[in-house]
Formats: C-alpha cells, structure tokens, sequence
C-alpha cells in the first residue's frame, strides 16, 4: 500500500503556521540587528540589558503576584462555584450556569471596561488589588466550568460507599471527594494560571501606577524601537516557561492516569 | 416474633410516585432475606433506607430493636454492597478494604491485621497492591464484599450484587455468597429481580411489586403455593385458567367452570365459596402429557390438545399444547427413549394432565396482573433507572 502524505503535508503545515513566527522570534533574539531583518551576527546583548532593565523584573513580579492569587482564589471559588451547581438543580440554577458561563464568551474589552468603571464608581483605588480582583473574576468561570465537567463524570455511588463505610460528610469529601476531582481541579487552576499571566487587554484597563504587569510592560516597550530586541529576547524566555510548565502538566496527567 | 430488622409499615413517594407503599417485615438475626421483584417495585428503595440514603416518609425501620430514623449513613450499623460495586477508584485494594478502619481512626496494626485476614478470606493476598480498573469482575465484587464485611456489620445490604456480572461467574459468586454468609453469620438482606438468586440462597423471601409485599415466605412456600397471581407468574413459570367456582366437592375440592373446557377440580385451601371468581395456577412441570388419555381418576383433570410446539431441551422438553384460547406450557422428562418411547411431535393430539393438588387456586384480581397472564415475566434492565437521583454531601 502507498503511503499517505497527507500527514506529512499536515505536519508541515501546522509547523509553518504555528511555529515559524515563533522561530524568527527566537532568532531575532540572539541578532546583532536593532531591527530585525537581517542578520548581523550573534549576540547575547539584548538578553544581558533585558535582565539590567529594572521595570521587566517589576512588572515580572506584579505578574506572578497576580497570577498566583488570582489562581489561588479562583481555584477555591470556582470549585465551590461548581459543587453548588453540580448539587442543585433548579431553575434558577440554570441562571447561576448561564452567568457563570458568560465571562467566558462576553468580549474582554467589555469586561475590562465594565469593571474599570465598576472600580472607579466603588472607589477603589487602581492597582495590584484592582488587577487581582479582575483577574480572580473571570478565572473563576474557567475553573468551575472545568471542575464542573469532571464532577459531571462523578459517580456519586462513591460518595454514598464511603458513608456507608463511616465517613462522615467532610471525611467523605475529602478521602473521595477531592482526590477524584484533585486533576480537574488542577486543570482548571493551571489554565486560569496562564489566562492570568498573558491577560493584557482585562489588565490593561484595570491596572494603576505600579501595577504594570508583563503583557502591558511589553506592549509600552513595543513603543520604543530600541527595545525591540529585549522583546524578542522576553518573549524567546517566556516562550520556554510557557512550554515547561506545560510539559510538567501533562506529566502530571500522565501519572494521575497510569 | 420479634425480629432482628424490623420494617413498621414503611412508605417512600418520590412526588406522585409510591415507591414504597407501606412494607412491613421482619429479618430474623442470621438469616439470609431476600427482596424480589421486577425492576422498579421498590426493593432498592427499601434497601437504601435500611442504609440510610433515603428516609422514609412514613413508618419506622428497627435494628436490633432501635429505631434508625435520625441517624446518618455513618452510624447505622450497617454496609452496603453496591450494584456497581462502587470500589474507590484512587485506592488500591488493600485501601480499599481498610478505608471502614481507617476511617474510624482504628490503629494501624489492627487495621493491618484485619485487612491481611480480609485478603485470606476473599482468596486475593496477591493482589493487594491492585487498584479497581486492574482486577476482574469477580474480583471487584470480591473487594467490595470484603470492605463491607470488615466493618462487622450487623445486617449486610446486597443490592443486586451479582447483575453485573456474566452467567459463569455468576453462579460461582452465587455459591461463594452463600458460603460467606455461612462463615461470617451476618444478617444478609439481598435485593434482586432474579428469582433463581433469591430462590438458592434466601432463607426468606419478601416478594414486592408496585411498593408492595405481595408474599413473604420460604422459597418452598412461594413456589409450591404463591399467594396472588403476580407471585405465581413472577416466580418460575405457570399456566392460568380464567374460571369460577361452580360447586363443593366433599369438602377440600371444588369443581371450576373454565370457559371453553371441561370442568377442572382443584384443592381448595382458600376455602374460596361457589361463584368465587378465580385463577387457577399450574406450573408446567406439574403437567402430564401423553399420547393415550390417562385412566380416568376423579381427582385428576384431563384435557385433549393439540401440541403446537416441541422444544427439546436435552434434561427435558418443553411442549405447548393448545386448547381454545389456551396455550398451555408443559415440562416433561423423557423415559425409556431408546427402548419404546416414540416423543410427541408438532401438530400432534396429545392429552394434557394434572391432579387436583397440583393447581392452586388464586382469587386477588389486579389490573397489573393483567399483562403477566399471557406473557412469561419480562427481563428485568436493572433497577437503576428506576433509582432516583440523591446526593449525600
């Protein structure tokens, strides 16, 4: 039988598409040039100023402050958020869903306005905590969606086992409850993680002086060519994170499975 | 009698639905007790409120003479073998078993001790380290059975252990449940829609249909002599004749007018007067069928048909024999058949047989015993879809 070369062509394809830009990048990073375009030798130079320049390491720490407590919270609301519509169903259940899956779909550019004026109107004074708040608000609609389907797939007989067998609600909670749900609870705590970390147009509305977090940092450096090149150089860095954290992910599914 | 499980009148709707309507029985302390019946006729439901998942509306259930009302699944002294097994997928086996110790805070060497005892008993030391998705079926129940056990319930809840699993393995399950039980000594009290379950392992039986006890009594007692028609066409298989008493014969006997038939006699136990409307019940393997009409005796029944069907089944064969409307099932070994027995065949006459004492008389009358007259009892799906949704955290 002859071989397909469909997949290759595939393959090809989705390598041009997705990764070239990402390749140029990474080469732009080590390039002599100020510019980009051609290549005018190697250099580590741009990596060497971007970690001299004192905002990148503010707006480095604003980022992972936020993007751990935002990740924190939402975790714990989002997942009491999907137990309380897991365990009861009603009409205005069906409501609390609808809300709860809005933030979802409802466009970013809304919400960071929405609540730039929600901010103001309360009186809140922009900042770290503003940012936090915005960044818990939409992640929890992405942890309860996703706890949510893992506790659709539950089979509540264990539950009612583990009664059965002495354990008290909370006991049964935590010894079954919980460790069955620990991955998709994970899960959804790793992607509001990343949705927080490269949130910018959300941030951007809601940050105040000092609050400045990577995206927005990147996108103020975008303004001035002679950082150019330390962009290419953060980015080629956060690039590596990205994938790292991604790869332990799924080592981690991989042996909650076997 | 005072019983060991006690069920006062207990009563279970899910809104207009009765699942349970009014049960009253008693399990003696060591007995096996069964719960039969189709799916949906409430058997789980009274299973589950013995364990605590569902409370009743009305009426009382007693444990050794205490009522369980107020308590909580964790403080009824009692465990459940689920349909499905339930086994905690996260844990191993070995967890498994000791989660009911570990839970109650019991120390470690005890809890030690008692699981390796558990493992010897259920034959599965070496697979200790195993987690539920790698063991079998068999072996699943197995876990299951041993993590309920080693909390020395008072009463073991059985809910339809044994459906999950294949014909086979079934049977070996049956015998070794049985043994168990034995051993251990513990009041079982076992919900199942299969008849053949609850007829070899049950010291009683309760059959249930529509949230009610149809009859409670020994397997001998339900199958020799049920007491209303549902029982009689749900336990094994049976011939109904639609009839009415005509007259008395010299006390136990009566004489039946069956339209399109002779008149049948049939003992009376019920003591059922003249112009009483009843079913008469007779179980296929009571029949005779022979070529030649039997000699005439006063306390037999005879009838002439025509055999519309022989299934030969090797222990036996089954034969249906029509008569007007009648169709009638007969079970019959074969004799002799290498040296003079030439079988009945298809389209053949042939005499249908059977004395009086081998009918029995049935006079409760229930619309939903209507479709049981003509048809054997249908396969029971599992009672699961009857199961309504509740969640205990």
């Amino acid at each position: 039988m002859k071989r397909s070369r469909l997949p290759a062509l595939t393959t090809l394809l989705l390598l041009v598409f997705f990764y070239l830009p990402i390749a140029v990048l990474i080469v732009n990073s080590f390039n002599a040039s100020r510019f980009g375009g051609a290549w005018e030798g190697f250099t580590l130079d741009w990596y060497a100023r971007l970690f001299r320049e004192r905002s990148v390491w503010l707006a480095v720490r604003n980022t992972a402050l936020i993007a751990v407590g935002a990740t924190l919270a939402s975790v714990i609301l989002g997942t009491l958020a999907a137990f309380a519509l897991h365990r009861f169903d009603t009409r205005l259940q069906r409501a609390h869903y609808l809300l709860m899956y809005a933030p979802l779909v409802v466009p970013d550019l809304l919400m960071g306005i929405s609540l730039l004026l929600f901010f103001v109107a309360a009186g809140f004074r922009l900042g770290l905590f503003t940012v936090f708040l915005a960044h818990t608000t939409f992640c929890i609609s992405y942890v309860a969606m996703v706890v949510l389907a893992r506790l659709q797939d539950f089979d509540e007989s264990l539950l009612e086992a583990a009664r059965d067998l002495g354990a008290d609600a909370w006991t049964a909670t935590r010894r079954v409850l919980l460790p069955l749900l620990a991955p998709g609870i994970a899960a959804g705590g790793l992607l509001a993680f990343t949705l927080s970390i490269d949130d910018f147009v959300i941030t951007f509305f809601v940050s105040g002086p000092g609050s400045t977090t990577l995206p927005v940092r990147i996108y103020s450096m975008i303004k001035h060519s002679r950082h150019l090149p330390m962009i290419n150089a953060l980015s080629a860095i956060l690039m590596i994170v990205t994938f790292g954290a991604a790869w332990a992910s799924r080592r981690i599914g991989e042996r909650n499975a076997a | 009698m005072s019983g060991f499980l006690v069920f006062e009148d207990v009563a279970k709707h899910y809104g207009p639905i009765k699942a349970v309507d009014g049960c009253s029985l008693e399990v003696a302390r060591g007995e096996f007790y069964s719960l039969l019946g189709p799916s949906g006729c409430g058997k789980t439901t009274l299973l589950r409120m013995v364990a605590g998942f569902e409370q009743p509306d009305r009426g009382r259930i007693l444990l050794d003479g205490k009522d369980l009302s107020d308590l909580p699944p964790n403080r009824r002294k009692v465990n459940t073998i689920f349909q499905n097994y339930a086994l905690f997928p996260h844990l191993t086996v070995y967890e498994n078993i000791a989660f009911g110790l570990r839970v109650a805070r019991r120390p470690a060497a005890e809890v030690r001790a008692e699981v390796d005892r558990m493992l010897a008993l259920i034959q599965m030391e070496d697979q200790a380290h195993k987690r539920p998705d790698q063991i079998s079926g068999g072996q699943k129940q197995r876990v299951a059975i041993a993590r309920a056990l080693i909390n020395k319930p008072q009463v073991l809840l059985l809910d339809e252990p044994l459906a999950a699993l294949d014909l086979k393995l079934r049977q070996r399950m049956l015998i070794e449940l049985d043994l168990i039980h034995d051993e251990v000594g513990i009041t079982f009290l076992y919900v199942t829609h299969d008849q053949g379950e609850a007829m070899s392992l049950s010291d009683h039986i309760a059959v249930m249909n529509a949230g009610k006890i149809e009859q409670i009594g020994t397997p001998t007692e339900i199958y020799e002599a049920p007491r209303t028609s549902f029982v009689a066409a749900f336990i094994g298989d049976t011939n109904f004749f639609e009839g009415t008493v005509r007259e008395t014969l010299d006390g136990d006997y009566v004489r039946l007018a069956v339209e399109g038939l002779p008149d049948l006699v049939c003992f009376n136990d019920k003591r059922i007067p003249p112009g009483g409307r009843v079913y008469l019940s007779v179980r296929p393997e009571k029949l005779r069928i022979t070529r030649e009409p039997p000699t005439p005796d006063p306390r037999r029944n005879a009838i002439e048909t025509t055999v519309e069907d022989v299934v030969y089944l090797g222990s036996h064969t089954r034969y249906w024999a029509r008569i007007g409307e009648y169709r009638l099932a007969v079970q019959q070994q074969h004799s002799r058949y290498l040296l003079d027995e030439k079988p009945i065949v298809w389209k053949e006459r042939a005499w249908v047989s059977w004395h009086a004492d081998d009918g029995f008389m049935l006079e409760q009358y229930r619309e939903s015993d209507e479709a049981l007259m003509s048809l054997p009892p249908a396969e029971d799906a599992g009672e699961a879809a009857a199961k309504p949704e509740k969640r205990v955290w």
